[in-house]
């Protein structure tokens, strides 16, 4: 095999993986204060088109990136609302704020569809997302900070009766993952694939979602997992252009099949998800009695 | 803290009378939203909300296609009703809809050309058992292999659109249909059958109100239900009781199926007549919103389609006349749901201003 050919593919690889690690990691974090936010999509579709329509109106890639960060702050915002002050259903709003994310980003950008921008060079975000996930697994791992962020996921009860806010550290860990599915909007209609197309994220929110459960809550595991499925995508295409024959749509079902795929080998094992996930997951915290 | 800060006080037991007051509060609070956001797109909110609400529906034309749209959105929804009852979260609804579209609209193309009394109960067997066998998917992996089937119905949502797209380019592409990824037309019984000469509600809507009144009688007044109720509010005391969680999980998911299967069916035999790639504006989402809307109650479900029917054909109009992209209705569902869901909050608690 051509060396040259090694190189295209994990290049190619790395840059369509990295909005999956972004996500992931959001998402993880949410996920260890003991919240499910189940917005990724919506949140990524939204920063995307933020960033987008940003960058077309300013010509500022620092403008873009700071808008789409700050609209995954809004959402999130809204969000941690719902669940943390009025304790509703985490399942349900985060359903309610993938549905409302999808109308919105498409009413924002439906005069943008088409509009050709030049994409950004996508290295210092490959980059950034291999920082993050390691400084997390340091904070989580070896911080006292972290320590905290994880109690209040496994028990908010006894985090609560150690002083901590649990509200407080929630928030972080519902506007952290806010921010980080923005991130990985912006990266796809930026750096991956400049440009804007309704519900251009194509599930990708979702399957971020299952890397979580991948990861066993481990950020360092949301790396394996997520270039595993920047393989399986990637190995689909190449397959393609090797010229085998089989129609497209059966390829392009690979990442979702894969999905379902890990999934049903991760959960199988009761005792491990019993033991991993945080044991707040999804239960509200009221504390007035 | 402050002394007329308010506060939020355990209620002794959840008050009946706000869970119906919720959803209307809930709307209430979706339409103010959105004249404030018609006004800051610079409308006049009197004249956008008019446009939105009013004139879609103030002709029988418009009446007729309120009910075509509320009529999958009922029908799933009360398939949703009960695997949310249960606390199961089978948001694949989508994907069962187009699978039963595939299975009961297969049919029909495979006897295009020929005529029957028989074809459209047929068919519509065909939609119920495909929506119904892709329902059970996501139960069987979460009985066997305890994987979340809110990730893995919505896989399957995606991977439903991709056969059906496999399908209507490939091996069922109609012949004399040039390159257009659609199939042949359905033969006339294989449609349904409309119910007013010139207006385009259909048979289904029948078929989707003894459906309800049906489930209404399956939650009411049988043991099944009685096991549906008891098990979502305390799986433990399902237990104790010798219920079959996994029972009622795979009978939760294929009744949704089933249901989802029919109105994917309903949609390609009723106003499309063949397939293709777009059969559903998202109904199998929308469907979520109603079920939650409605409470889950069969009859809380059909007024829920109704309103939500509406912002479908709101945010047609608004885009007609006046330029208002049609994704402004999906905002509006979204904004509708956010509000239901913070309202809830009273059932369970009471907000107090102490002196």
């Amino acid at each position: 095999m051509n060396i040259d050919l090694i190189i295209g593919i994990i290049n190619i690889v790395l840059i369509a993986t990295t909005p999956l690690v972004f996500a992931a990691i959001g998402e993880l974090v949410t996920e260890k204060t003991g919240v499910l936010n189940l917005g990724v999509e919506g949140m990524m579709l939204v920063g995307a088109v933020t960033a987008f329509v940003t960058l077309v109106i300013t010509g500022s890639y620092f403008l873009a990136f700071l808008f789409s960060i700050i609209s995954g702050l809004i959402m999130s915002g809204l969000f941690a609302f719902l669940v943390l002050i009025l304790m509703s259903n985490q399942v349900a709003t985060g359903l309610a704020l993938t549905i409302f994310g999808i109308g919105l980003s498409s009413m924002i950008g439906k005069e943008y569809i088409g509009t050709p921008i030049k994409g950004l060079n996508p290295y210092f975000f490959i980059i950034l997302s291999f920082v993050i996930v390691f400084a997390l697994s340091y904070f989580f791992n070896r911080t006292k900070m972290g320590l905290i962020f994880r109690a209040v996921g496994e028990s908010h009860t006894s985090a609560h009766a150690l002083g901590f806010s649990v509200i407080k550290i929630r928030l972080l860990g519902i506007l952290f993952g806010g921010a980080m599915c923005a991130l990985a909007g912006s990266y796809m209609s930026i750096c991956y694939a400049p440009m804007w197309q309704e519900n251009m994220t194509a599930g990708r929110g979702w399957i971020a979602l299952a890397l979580v459960v991948f990861s066993t809550w481990k950020p360092n595991r949301i790396i394996i997992g997520a270039y595993i499925f920047g393989g399986v995508s990637i190995m689909q295409m190449n397959l393609q252009a090797f010229g085998l024959s089989f129609p497209g749509q059966f390829f392009n079902m690979a990442p979702y099949l894969a999905t379902m795929i890990v999934l049903v080998a991760i959960s199988s094992n009761k005792l491990r998800i019993k033991l991993s996930a945080p044991a707040s997951l999804t239960k509200p915290f009221f504390k007035g009695r | 803290m402050l002394n007329y800060f308010p506060s939020v006080v355990v209620r002794d037991k959840p008050s009946v009378f706000i869970n119906i007051l919720v959803p209307v509060i809930a709307v209430i609070l979706t339409l103010l939203t959105g004249s404030i956001i018609f006004y800051i797109m610079g409308f006049n909110p009197f004249f956008a909300l008019y446009t939105f609400f009013i004139s879609p529906i103030s002709n029988a034309y418009g009446i007729s296609e309120l009910l075509l749209k509320a009529t999958p959105l009922a029908l799933i929804a009360i398939g949703l009703a009960f695997c949310f009852k249960n606390n199961i979260y089978n948001i694949g609804a989508e994907g069962q809809l187009t699978m039963g579209a595939i299975f009961g609209g297969g049919i029909g193309i495979y006897f295009y050309d020929v005529n029957g009394f028989w074809l459209l109960p047929l068919m519509i067997i065909g939609g119920a058992i495909g929506g119904a066998l892709w329902g059970l998917i996501p139960a069987f992996l979460k009985i066997k292999f305890n994987t979340n089937e809110i990730l893995t119905s919505l896989m399957l949502v995606y991977i439903a659109l991709l056969i059906l797209d496999y399908l209507v380019v490939g091996p069922w592409k109609d012949p004399n249909g040039y390159s257009f990824p659609k199939t042949r037309s359905f033969s006339e019984s294989g449609r349904m059958p409309l119910l007013f000469q010139g207006l385009r509600v259909h048979l289904g809507l029948i078929i989707t109100l003894v459906l309800i009144f049906i489930s209404w009688f399956v939650f009411s007044k049988t043991m099944f239900g009685f096991q549906l109720k008891v098990s979502g509010y305390s799986p433990i005391a399902a237990r104790y009781a010798g219920f079959s969680q996994n029972a009622l999980i795979y009978s939760a998911f294929a009744i949704c199926g089933a249901c989802a299967g029919i109105a994917g069916l309903g949609e390609v035999s009723g106003p499309i007549g063949l397939l293709y790639r777009d059969i559903s504006p998202n109904y199998g989402f929308t469907a979520i919103i109603v079920a939650f809307l409605g409470r889950l109650h069969p009859f809380g479900i059909i007024l829920a389609a109704l309103v939500i029917a509406l912002t479908y054909l709101g945010a047609e109009d608004a885009q007609l006349f006046m330029q208002i992209p049609a994704a402004v209705g999906f905002v509006f569902q979204g904004l509708v749901l956010f509000y239901l869901l913070g309202a809830e909050l009273l059932i369970n608690y009471k907000i107090v201003f102490k002196k």
